[in-house]
C-alpha cells in the first residue's frame, strides 16, 4: 500500500499500518516494540511487513514480558527514544500497569518536571469476536482516570491512520486503545495528511433531537442506532469522544445545550464506567439544559462470556441504543 | 576482598552472618606506625571513598534528628551501613553513564553527585529540592546527572534501566545503565523479566542487588526458595559475581570489571553485593524481627571501619584526614539544612503543574 494521494479503498488495519510505517520513516528515534510485532506481522497483523522493511532493531520481538518491554519503552523514551509500544490486549496490559500508572504517568510529576515520558502504547481492547473473558474487556476508562496520560480510542479510518503522529509527538505518554472488531472495517480514506485533532471531540452527525455519546468499537453501532432513529423522525446527533483523557467537555455541553437529551454508549461495564464519568459531566454542566435523564447503554455486568448468544447480549447493540433514545425522547 | 565468579563457587557463604568474619585485632594506631609502611597512590583514593561513605553517614544521621523534630516527614529509608555499594559502584561510573535507583537511595544520590543541599531541600519539600519537592526521601531525581530516581515499587526500577540501556544502544553511545535494587526484588517477576530481556538482547546493563539480607522485615531465606543471588542470575546467561558489599574497595574492583565487560559488548553483568543495614527498614519500623547479636556482628564489619583499618595499615595520616573530612562534612550538611529551612515552599496554585509537559493540565 502506498500513501494514500488519492481516496484510496483500504482497512482501519492498513491505515494503522500506513501510520506505523510513515512514523518509522519520519523519524530515527521511532521504534516499534511488542508481542509478534516482527516476524509474526503483529497478533491482528497490523505490523505486517514492517520487520522486512525497517529491520529487527525498530520492529522489536518481545518476550511475552509486559511489564518488561512497557518499562523499557518508558525507559527508551526517558533516553531520547520514541518508542511504539503495542500489548495484544488491554486484559495483558494489566501486567504492566504498574509501569504504566507508577512509571510512565507518574515520572514527570515526581522529578519535578524533569523527565517527560514521549512513549506511545497501543493495545486491542473490546468484545465481540468470542474471546471470552481474558481477552475482550473494555479496561480504556481505568486508564482514562489516570492523571498524566493521554487516552485515544480512534473509530474511524482517518484517526486510525492520522493519530498516531500526533501521538508521538506529545511529549507524554499516550495510550491508543484499538477496537478489535475494527481492523477489518472498510472504506475510502480522506486523502487528508494533517494530523488528527487529540483535543476535540468530533460530531460524526449531527442532530437536533438527543445527543448520542460513544467511541472507538460502538461507534458504527450508534451511527447505525441514529439511522434507525431517523427513520422514526428523531434527528440524533453523534458525538465520537476519540480522546478519552483529557475530555472534552465542552462538546458534550455544547451539544446537550442544542439537543436537550444524551445516551451515553460505552462497551465497559456500567458501574465506574467511562460512561459514568460523562454522565456525571453532563449532569454537572449540562443540568439545567436536560430535559430528560442521561441513559447509558453498557456491557452487562459479567465476566464476557464465549457463547455467541450470550456474548451478544452482554454487549451493548444497535437495538438497545435505540431503545434508550426512544425513552429519553418520550 | 571476595570477588568470587558465582558460577564457579559451590558453597558461596550462606548470609545468615556477615559474608566475611570481623577481623580480629585490628592493628592499634601504635603498631601501625612501628610498621611505618609508606603512603601509595591508593591514599588519595581511599581518601575520597572514604569521604563519599562518611557523607551519607552523616546526611543521614542528621535525617534521624530532623526526622524526630518533624521537619521531615513521610517514609524515610535509611542506607546507613550500606555505604559501601554507593560509593564503590559510583566509582565505576562516568558522568555519561544511567542510574536506576530504589526508595533508599540518599547513597545512590549523594555518591552520584547530587548536592546535599538538593537532596535535603527535597526532604523538606521545597521547591529548591532535586525533585522539586514533589517527590521527596523516595523519589530523587537528577536528569542532568542521569539519575533516574527513586523508584519506590520493588523491581519497579529494572524494566526502566533497561530501556534507558537499549536506547543508548541504540543511539550508538557506549553508556552503561546501572540499576540498583535490593534482595526483595528478586521474588518480583520483573526481575526476572527484565534479567531474560537484558540477557536475551545484550543489554549494557549492570544489575546490582544490594542484598540486605531483609525484604522489609522478613528475611532471606524466609522469601527466596534458592538464596544464592548470583547463581540465579547467572542462569540467565549473564556475568554474576557475589562481593562483600562492606568492602568499598572491593566493590569499587568488581564494579569496575563489570562495567569494563560491559562496554566491552559483553552484556548485562550481575553484582551480588552483600551487606546490612544497620537501621531498620524504615523510620516506622519497630525493627522486631533482627536479634542483637546478628545486628552486631554485622556493625562489626562497619565499611567504614574497615576502610580507616586499611588506611590505618597503610601507613595514611587516616585520623588526621578523618577529622578533616568530618569538619568539611558537617559544614556542608549545616548548610544544607540551613538552606533547606530558607528554602520556599511551592505556593499551591501551581499544584497542578508537570502532570502533563502543558502548563497544567485541561481536566479541571
Amino acid at each position: 500500500m502506498t500513501s494514500a494521494t488519492t481516496t484510496a479503498k483500504t482497512t482501519y488495519r492498513e491505515a494503522l499500518r500506513e501510520a506505523l510505517r510513515e512514523s518509522l520513516r519520519s523519524d530515527d528515534r521511532v521504534f516499534l516494540m511488542g508481542e509478534d510485532v516482527g516476524r509474526y506481522g503483529g497478533c491482528f497483523g497490523v505490523s505486517l511487513g514492517l520487520l522486512e522493511e525497517f529491520g529487527p532493531e525498530r520492529v522489536r520481538d518481545t518476550p511475552l514480558s509486559e511489564s518488561a518491554f512497557v518499562g523499557s519503552g518508558i525507559g527508551a523514551a526517558l533516553a531520547g527514544m520514541r518508542p511504539i509500544v503495542e500489548i495484544m490486549t488491554v486484559n495483558f496490559s494489566l501486567l504492566a500497569l504498574d509501569q504504566i500508572l507508577n512509571n510512565a504517568a507518574t515520572l514527570l510529576h515526581m522529578s519535578g518536571g524533569q523527565l517527560a515520558v514521549p512513549l506511545v502504547i497501543r493495545m486491542t481492547t473490546g468484545a465481540g469476536r468470542q474471546l471470552a473473558a481474558q481477552h475482550s474487556h473494555s479496561l480504556e476508562g481505568w486508564y482514562a482516570h489516570i492523571p498524566g496520560v493521554r487516552v485515544l480510542a480512534p473509530a474511524t479510518l482517518e484517526d486510525a491512520r492520522h493519530m498516531l503522529a500526533p501521538a508521538l509527538a506529545d511529549p507524554d505518554p499516550v495510550l491508543i486503545f484499538e477496537h478489535g472488531s475494527l481492523y477489518n472495517v472498510s472504506g475510502e480514506l480522506d486523502p487528508r495528511t494533517a494530523p488528527a485533532d487529540l483535543d476535540h471531540a468530533a460530531i460524526r452527525r449531527t442532530g437536533t433531537d438527543i445527543t448520542l455519546v460513544t467511541y472507538g468499537g460502538s461507534l458504527p453501532k450508534t451511527l447505525a442506532a441514529a439511522d434507525e432513529l431517523a427513520v422514526d423522525g428523531i434527528s440524533a446527533e453523534v458525538i465520537d469522544l476519540r480522546t478519552l483523557r483529557p475530555l472534552d467537555t465542552g462538546a458534550l455541553a455544547d451539544s446537550v445545550a442544542r439537543t436537550h437529551r444524551a445516551v451515553v454508549v460505552d462497551e465497559a461495564w456500567r458501574t465506574g464506567s467511562l460512561a459514568a464519568e460523562v454522565s456525571a459531566r453532563i449532569a454537572e454542566d449540562s443540568f439545567y439544559d436536560l430535559d430528560a435523564p442521561v441513559e447509558r447503554v453498557c456491557s452487562a455486568e459479567v465476566p464476557m462470556p464465549y457463547a455467541r448468544r450470550l456474548e451478544e447480549a452482554a454487549l451493548p447493540q444497535t437495538a438497545d441504543v435505540v431503545a434508550a433514545a426512544r425513552r429519553a425522547v418520550d | 576482598m571476595t570477588v568470587a565468579r558465582t558460577t564457579r563457587t559451590r558453597n558461596t557463604p550462606t548470609a545468615t552472618k556477615p559474608a566475611k568474619p570481623a577481623k580480629k585485632g585490628t592493628r592499634t594506631k601504635k603498631s601501625a606506625k612501628n610498621r611505618t609502611p609508606a603512603p601509595t597512590a591508593d591514599t588519595g583514593r581511599r581518601r575520597d571513598l572514604l569521604e563519599g561513605m562518611l557523607r551519607i553517614r552523616r546526611f543521614e544521621e542528621r535525617c534521624v534528628e530532623l526526622y524526630s523534630a518533624t521537619k521531615i516527614r513521610g517514609f524515610v529509608h535509611l542506607y546507613i551501613g550500606e555505604e559501601a555499594v554507593a560509593v564503590g559502584v559510583n566509582e565505576a561510573l562516568t558522568a555519561e553513564d544511567a542510574v536506576v535507583s530504589t526508595y533508599r537511595e540518599h547513597g545512590h544520590a549523594l555518591a552520584r553527585g547530587i548536592t546535599a543541599e538538593a537532596v535535603m531541600a527535597e526532604m523538606y519539600g521545597r521547591t529548591t529540592g532535586c525533585s522539586g519537592g514533589r517527590g521527596g526521601s523516595m523519589h530523587l531525581f537528577d536528569a542532568s546527572r542521569r539519575f533516574y530516581g527513586g523508584n519506590a515499587i520493588v523491581a519497579g526500577g529494572l524494566p526502566l534501566a533497561a530501556g534507558l540501556a537499549l536506547a543508548d544502544r541504540m543511539r550508538g553511545q557506549n553508556h552503561v545503565t546501572c540499576c540498583f535494587f535490593g534482595d526483595g526484588a528478586f521474588a518480583e517477576g520483573e526481575f526476572h523479566e527484565t534479567a531474560n530481556l537484558a540477557a536475551l538482547w545484550n543489554l549494557p546493563l549492570l544489575l546490582v542487588c544490594e542484598n540486605n539480607r531483609y525484604a522489609m522485615g522478613t528475611a532471606l531465606e524466609r522469601h527466596q526458595a534458592q538464596t544464592d543471588l548470583a547463581l540465579r542470575a547467572a542462569s540467565y546467561g549473564m556475568v554474576a559475581w557475589s562481593v562483600d558489599g562492606m568492602d568499598v574497595e572491593a566493590v569499587e574492583q568488581a564494579s569496575r570489571r563489570a562495567v569494563e565487560g560491559i562496554r566491552a559488548g559483553t552484556g548485562p553483568h550481575f553484582l551480588e553485593l552483600r551487606t546490612y543495614r544497620f537501621r531498620a527498614h524504615s523510620m516506622y519500623d519497630p525493627d522486631r524481627y533482627r536479634d542483637k547479636a546478628e545486628i552486631e556482628s554485622w556493625k562489626s564489619r562497619d565499611p567504614i571501619g574497615l576502610l580507616v583499618d586499611r588506611m590505618r595499615e597503610n601507613g595514611d595520616p587516616v585520623d588526621r584526614e578523618f577529622a578533616r573530612i568530618e569538619r568539611r562534612i558537617t559544614a556542608e550538611i549545616d548548610d544544607a539544612v540551613e538552606a533547606a529551612e530558607q528554602a520556599p515552599e511551592e505556593p499551591v496554585e501551581t499544584l497542578l503543574r508537570h502532570v502533563t509537559s502543558a502548563p497544567s493540565e485541561a481536566v479541571t
